[in-house]
């Protein structure tokens, strides 16, 4: 297999509130032998907010990150769902619509820019199992994780809406996902089945709908504990943010008390290549992970 | 399930429940016989016809144009008489398990109390509103463009599909839902119409409006006939903010605030984004939660002072300040 190359879009939470996803998304490259370019001129996708205010801003600001992938001829990858959704939602209207593509290309031009469409979007968790291979993984497993009982929390960006995904991100059926319990099988883990696995988790509406956001939390949750999950794991940081850091609210809106570590895609993948405690920064979690 | 199969015989499992009799609900399983070009709503006349006289749902056109028929599929919402049912064996492995639209508004069996959906329809005016005389002398024509500013919004049929596949629906009662904004859309921006602050006032605010919608694409997936609500919802917010209806609190200074965290550090700055969304006066809801963010080295204490530099900033900063000033388009 040649090397495979990527470039990285970290967007805002792996630089900030979750070091752990930057940290482990690099170590996990590292065993797999890909090799990583953080696109460092990037700024944030607008996290499925900033086009509520400003869609043309919002595709003109996203249509910049990805001309710097095109620069290096390299495909994005993303390692959060909303990056994901938000990136590939401006090159799909890009690539459809000739007009909003040259008054995007208008306003890129001043700054010496210009939108192609030659780089393709990818979250890092399908370019695992569509370009590195699961049986490639497979081989890697130095700690198998076979005494977990995992539940995949998919997380709404990465196979909503199909139509987008279905083109070259997972192509997953929203309905009935896969993906991640195969990687979690390839690891040697359980995949827990439970009904929420490609539910919502509520972040969005965090701040001005909070009790609809807890709720929503709270079902995924209580339905993976209920299930025997020791674990959950997410290739979304911000699922990971709204179903980690707020358990004890969460607890209290539903009534019962919730413990359940949660635990980024890559880092599953770190503790199963034996990468080290540092890299796969499970100190960062607020509900904490014994494992 | 290989494609070539014509028939298949498979155990479909049916919600049941009859409101005025059963003090609970129950699954019941009918064996059948399934062929390639069989639809769900050929199914569940099977049940009916050779199984249990008794098994309700609606039926009527047959032609996906009623919205009669709608129900869900291990959870993915169909219209019965437009779904073939071996797709949908192949994928769920073979295992089909019927339930109603909303089981907490079931009737009987596949049949549910739509009274929320048609209420929420009928609040934002689901019509064009104007003044026009009684015999009127002229058409009221509009140009092909301003037809085509509609987008699909004209084709929804009602199922009830999507307000009844939105998980704000089921937990918030006030929340229009995706249906309803849709039909806003529709008529706000129809130019015969004159309700249109109207309704962007209604759908601005907080609880029922479009900024509880928690953005997860459901709506998008469930419509049978491809209609795209959060598309609409998006078009919605924008509209408040263009035509001035948008009002400073915690969900536009939310959006907002993202064009300010950007100009200055082109990431977003994840503590500012809350004080500035909340106000001061609202962080005392966060404490709890930043003392054990802090305690696990997620935020810091100095995160957003500027002097600690504890926001990352992009590279070429002074390209997307340029791209924002130039590109900027709407103002809160």
């Amino acid at each position: 297999m040649s090397k495979l190359h990527y470039a990285l879009f970290t967007g805002c939470t792996a630089k900030q509130s979750t070091p752990e996803l930057l940290s482990s998304t690099l170590a996990v490259a590292e065993k797999l032998g890909i090799e990583i370019t953080i696109l460092e001129e990037a700024s944030c996708c607008g996290a499925s907010h900033l086009q509520d205010f400003d869609e043309f801003l919002a595709h003109v600001l996203n249509a910049r990150n990805i001309c710097y992938a095109e620069k290096l001829g390299l495909t994005m990858i993303t390692i959060c769902n909303t990056c994901q959704l938000n990136s590939a939602m401006t090159k799909h209207a890009l690539d459809t619509n000739p007009e909003l593509k040259s008054k995007v290309n208008e306003k890129l031009a001043e700054v010496g820019l210009e939108y192609k469409g030659t780089s393709e979007i990818k979250h890092f968790l399908y370019t695992l199992i569509d370009e590195y291979g699961l049986d490639n993984i497979k081989e890697k497993v130095e700690v198998p994780l076979s005494k977990f009982n995992i539940a995949p929390f998919y997380g709404c960006h990465n196979i909503r809406p199909s139509e987008l995904h279905g083109k070259n991100n997972g192509k997953e059926n929203s309905y009935n996902p896969t993906s991640l319990d195969e990687l979690i099988n390839a690891l040697e883990g359980n995949p827990v089945d439970y009904a929420s696995k490609n539910k919502c988790c509520g972040f969005h509406v965090e701040l001005q709908a909070n009790h609809t956001s807890e709720v929503l939390a709270g079902n995924a949750l209580l339905d993976a504990l209920d299930n025997n999950a020791d674990m959950v794991v997410t290739p979304c940081p911000l699922c990971h943010l709204k179903m980690d850091t707020y358990q004890d609210s969460i607890g209290n809106v539903m009534g019962r008390d919730i413990e359940l570590p949660v635990l980024h895609m890559p880092q599953m993948v770190a503790l199963a290549l034996g990468c080290t405690e540092q890299e796969i920064g499970l100190k960062y979690h607020v509900t904490k992970v014994n494992l | 399930m290989s494609k070539k199969e014509s028939h298949k015989k498979v155990t479909i499992k049916a919600f049941r429940f009859n409101a005025e009799t059963d003090y609970l609900p129950y699954y019941k399983q009918y064996e059948m016989e399934v062929g390639q070009d069989e639809l769900i709503l050929d199914l569940l006349n099977k049940i009916k016809w050779e199984h249990d006289g008794s098994f309700s749902y609606r039926r009527s056109c047959r032609h996906g144009i009623c919205g009669a028929c709608g129900i869900k599929v291990n959870g993915k919402p169909v219209l019965a008489c437009k779904q073939n049912a071996m797709e949908l064996l192949e994928l769920f492995n073979d295992e089909l398990v019927f339930d109603p639209q909303s089981r907490k508004r079931v009737v009987k069996d596949m049949i549910i109390d739509k009274k929320d959906f048609w209420d929420k329809r009928e609040a934002i005016k689901p019509f064009v509103v104007a003044d026009i005389p009684t015999h009127p002398e002229q058409e009221s024509n509009i140009s092909q463009a301003e037809v085509e500013n509609f987008l699909d919004a004209d084709y929804c049929i009602e199922c009830g599909g999507c307000h009844y596949a939105c998980p704000v629906v089921e937990v918030n009662e006030e929340f229009f839902g995706p249906a309803a904004f849709v039909s806003a859309y529709r008529f706000s921006i129809d130019p015969r119409d004159e309700a249109g602050k109207e309704r962007l006032e209604l759908t601005a605010q907080s609880g029922q409006g479009v900024w509880d919608c928690v953005k997860c694409f459901e709506c998008a997936e469930a419509c049978p006939k491809d209609i795209n609500p959060i598309e609409k919802i998006t078009k919605l917010h924008n509209m408040q903010f263009e035509q001035k209806v948008a009002v400073s609190n915690i969900a536009t200074r939310h959006a907002e605030g993202f064009v300010r965290s950007i100009k200055k550090y082109g990431f977003l700055d994840e503590a500012n984004i809350v004080i500035y969304s909340e106000g001061y006066l609202g962080m005392y809801k966060h404490i709890g939660t930043a003392m054990k963010m802090m305690k696990a080295g997620k935020i810091h204490w100095y995160s957003s002072l500027p002097v600690f530099n504890g926001v990352p900033k992009s590279k070429n900063l002074s390209e997307i300040q340029k791209l924002i000033k130039i590109s900027q388009t709407n103002k809160l």
